[in-house]
């Protein structure tokens, strides 16, 4: 399995899903090696195999490797160093750039190289992302498994030169299309990368009924070809010590990223209205991201800088306490493939407000569901849970009964469905 | 005769703490302790103990011949108390020379002029009993935060009971009039207005370090000069300036500290100048005009206006936010809500949330303690946020314990009139 990030260090939904992933599929009784471009120390393993790949010894003579060794020196000529805009400030900027070492063996003419990654998000993201499928054509052939899985196209080409060098199927997972990053304005290079991953897999697994909609209209994949399975939430033991709040107001929230993505401005517009009903409450905008500045402005404009706050990124426990002192979520999100963190509120007891263009909306039962773009209707939606505690009270305790149907357990199970199949087919596709 | 006015502003704001949203409603606590005491120690050093110190010898040498005048923020006076105390000593001692003037300004150096009329002349009230109390004096001039002035914030001050008030000799007001006189301010009154000659002001405040500009390294004889230039009807220039110029923003190594001591020699020896006071350029000269300024200026930036502090949506929101709580404030008797109230109304804050570009940019992040002006503003409210809260909290507290006091009273006042009714009684049915 290829992923970019593992918890503890994630930057997004991501690493967390697949952490998730991963939790539920030893539960089925899978075997899983899981490739990261660089370990930090500190990951959560358990029971599987977590690979570094800038640790390993990749022999570039070999013909597939070589192959994507080219590829490799093509994009480190050609591509433009530019941080990838969609991702938190707090994330990128972190590329140190290494030098590639490089051992020769004496009396052998293979040669043995190491590709150093950063794993992170920096103006080298595009090289970085190449590095990685060189490696993964050289893993290819050391470990032993039945299907290569990739999650998202930082690691398509990995997935594809794996297969290439090992003749197994190989399943793209989609957590997130540009077409969500970034609406209409999509980054070419990263499209390219997504649609030539989708063609080559095997099989694809959408995180929901709406990702996998774009995955057929957008990207022209049979739908045949792509599987729905949701993501799960891991359960957290209920902490009573709720913090006492520093604030008397109802507290209605936005958390995530704040990008075109989030629909962050739905959010302030739609406080505007209700604080004009309903004065006395506190809206806050937790999060860090490029759209920040502009909210704020927007909200300087608006007029309630004294009723609406910003946190900045916050840390795990943070992002706890926030959840603790909400009254209401807000997850206005413009596209949004699946969404975590209204599971996460009802999780916390917070009613929640999704909107229609999200994943998380298809298994959400007791949410109330507006389009992104209404804002009356999300104002009224959040004045009516502020106002009505019976209405509330409600969405509380049925929120509760909607995660029992969401666990990784089950997101895994429907995973292996997808390996079975594949397996039966692997000698038709290794041919 | 003409004369030279020096006046040196001295203010220092108490910064706040990186202060987040889980802060509010839980902790009080907004000032930066060890970066509001480690500025003040380092500009103590850099500036106010050397130049005082220099100042102090030139003062004594000439009996009373080289004169200057400061305001000094109440909010620069409580930090002196608090990290700097030598500081404060070194400045009482210029004072007792008698021949420093010092000038009114708001206690925190806020902007309350432009804000609400009752505010702005309790803050000017606050900073005038403040100096009296620690100088001794009791001024009669007035400077407004950042040299501010219109028609009528003018008119304010003159039935505030001053003189005459500072500000900037703009381009916009003056247009082909000189700086260089004494004016009255719209509509004619006897109140005067000095006005700052930011030619010559500048080019020691800005310029005087500065190896691109075409007239550097300033000598004090290629200044005299200058002045020798003016016409000789003139009547004042008014060279004002932060203080900090000396030392902190032009470093003692710029020769800034020599150019101060060598200038009234070479003035008195090669100049017919003399140097005054504010208040002695108001009585001796006769106004020569009337100066009307119907829209707001002030020293800060190519504007001139208010635009360093109220020129964006931020600026604007945080303003009033802050202002809308002035009535409650009246309420309010709590002395550390009251000061805290003081110290959040100092227009630097205001100041870090600029988001002007280029050249002014430049002056305004030198000068913050953000890395961005959305930072600043975050913070700002977070603290403001807070601030509310705990203002409302203890004005219901009180409230609730005047009512129970009330009720105290009642029932001890019933009490007794039933007591003294009981005996009444009694003897009645006796």
């Amino acid at each position: 399995m290829f992923g970019w990030e593992f918890p503890p260090h994630i930057s997004g939904g991501l690493g967390t899903a697949c952490y998730g992933i991963v939790t539920g599929l030893l539960q089925q009784g899978v075997q899983v090696t899981f490739v990261v471009p660089k370990l930090y120390g500190g990951e959560n393993r358990k029971a599987f195999r977590l690979v570094s790949a800038s640790d390993v010894l990749v022999n570039t003579a070999v013909p597939v490797t070589q192959k994507w060794s080219e590829r490799l020196q093509y994009i480190e000529a050609h591509s433009p160093l530019a941080p990838y805009a969609m991702l938190d400030p707090e994330e990128t900027g972190h590329t140190e750039v290494k030098e590639m070492e490089q051992l020769t063996i004496a009396d052998d003419k293979s040669r043995l190289k190491r590709f150093r990654m950063t794993g992170k998000y920096g103006n080298e993201l595009m090289q970085e992302v190449h590095k990685y499928a060189v490696v993964a054509s050289g893993i290819a052939g050391t470990y032993e498994y039945d299907v290569i899985h990739a999650h998202d196209w930082l690691t398509f080409p990995a997935g594809i030169a794996a297969k290439e060098a090992s003749g197994k199927p190989f399943v793209a997972h989609i957590h997130a299309t540009e077409y969500d990053r970034s609406g209409e304005n999509v980054n070419q290079a990263v499209f390219d990368l997504e649609k030539e991953g989708m063609e080559r897999a095997d099989h694809i697994i959408a995180v929901s009924e709406y990702t996998r909609q774009i995955v057929i209209d957008k990207y022209g994949i049979s739908p045949e070809k792509v599987s729905v399975v949701h993501n799960g939430i891991t359960t957290k033991g209920t902490d009573s010590t709720r913090l006492s709040k520093g604030v008397q107001e109802k507290v209605v929230t936005f958390m995530g990223r704040i990008t075109y993505q989030k629909g962050p401005e739905y959010f302030v517009r739609a406080a505007r209205k209700v604080l004009d009903v309903v004065p006395d409450v506190r809206f806050v905008m937790a999060g860090g991201g490029d759209k920040m500045d502009a909210m704020i402005d927007l909200v300087a404009e608006l007029k309630m800088s004294s009723r609406f706050h910003f946190t900045g990124f916050l840390n795990g426990p943070e992002v706890d306490e926030m959840y603790a002192i909400s009254d209401v979520f807000v997850m206005p999100s413009v596209s949004e493939p699946f969404g975590i963190a209204p599971l996460e509120a009802i999780q916390a007891n917070v009613p929640v407000i999704i909107s229609k263009q999200s994943g998380v909306s298809e298994v959400l039962k007791n949410a109330i569901k507006v389009d992104f773009w209404d804002v009356d209707a999300l104002a009224d939606a959040i004045a009516a849970l502020l106002q009505y505690n019976s209405l509330s009270g409600l969405f509380k305790e049925n929120g509760k009964s909607d995660l029992k149907e969401l666990n990784w357990k089950k997101s895994a199970s429907g995973i292996e469905e997808v390996y079975q199949k594949l397996k039966s087919y692997v000698p038709e596709i290794s041919q | 005769m003409s004369a030279i006015c020096f006046y040196f502003q001295v203010h220092q704001p108490f910064r706040l703490r990186p202060y987040r949203f889980f802060d509010v409603g839980r902790s009080h606590n907004y000032f930066d302790e060890d970066m509001n005491s480690s500025i003040i120690k380092k500009v103590a050093e850099k500036c106010y103990l050397p130049a005082n110190e220099l100042l102090y010898d030139l003062l004594t040498h000439y009996k009373g011949d080289f004169k200057v005048s400061f305001s000094i923020s109440g909010t620069a006076l409580d930090q002196f108390e608090k990290y700097a105390p030598e500081v404060l000593a070194s400045f009482q001692k210029l004072v007792d020379t008698s021949h420093v003037e010092l000038l009114a300004e708001t206690y925190a150096h806020s902007l309350a002029s432009v804000a609400s009329k009752k505010e702005f002349r309790t803050q000017v009230r606050q900073h005038v009993k403040k100096i009296y109390s620690t100088f001794g004096q009791h001024p009669k001039v007035f400077r407004n935060t950042e040299l501010i002035y219109n028609d009528a914030i003018a008119h304010q001050v003159a039935e505030m009971g001053f003189k005459g008030m500072l500000t900037e000799g703009a381009d916009r007001v003056l247009a082909y009039k000189s700086p260089n006189y004494v004016y009255r301010a719209h509509p004619a009154s006897d109140f005067g207005v000095l006005l700052k000659n930011y030619k010559l002001s500048d080019d020691i405040a800005f310029r005087f370090s500065d190896q691109s500009w075409s007239q550097w390294p300033l000598s004090v004889d290629k200044y005299i000069q200058w002045l020798n230039r003016l016409p000789k009807q003139h009547q004042v220039v008014n060279l004002f300036m932060d203080y900090e110029t000396f030392g902190e923003h032009q470093w003692a190594d710029s020769g800034i500290f020599r150019f101060l001591q060598e200038l009234p020699a070479h003035v008195f020896s090669s100049s017919d100048y003399a140097f005054i006071h504010p208040s002695e350029a108001l009585e001796s000269f006769e106004p020569i005009d009337i100066l009307s300024v119907p829209e707001t200026i002030s020293w800060a930036d190519e504007a001139r206006d208010l635009s360093a502090w109220l020129g964006n949506n931020l600026q604007k929101d945080a303003f009033d936010s802050l202002y809308k709580l002035r009535k409650k404030i009246r309420k309010c008797d709590d002395q550390e809500i009251l000061r805290d109230w003081q110290y959040l109304q100092a227009s630097d804050h205001f100041y870090y949330m600029s988001t002007k570009d280029f050249a002014d940019g430049q002056v305004h992040k030198y000068f913050s303690p953000y890395p961005s002006p959305y930072l600043a503003f975050i913070n700002y409210m977070n603290v403001l946020s807070d601030f509310e809260i705990r203002l409302s909290r203890h004005l219901q507290t009180r409230a609730r314990s005047i009512k129970h006091n009330q009720l105290i009273k009642k029932l001890i006042r019933d009490e007794r009139l039933s007591t003294e009714k009981v005996p009444v009684k009694i003897r009645e049915v006796i």
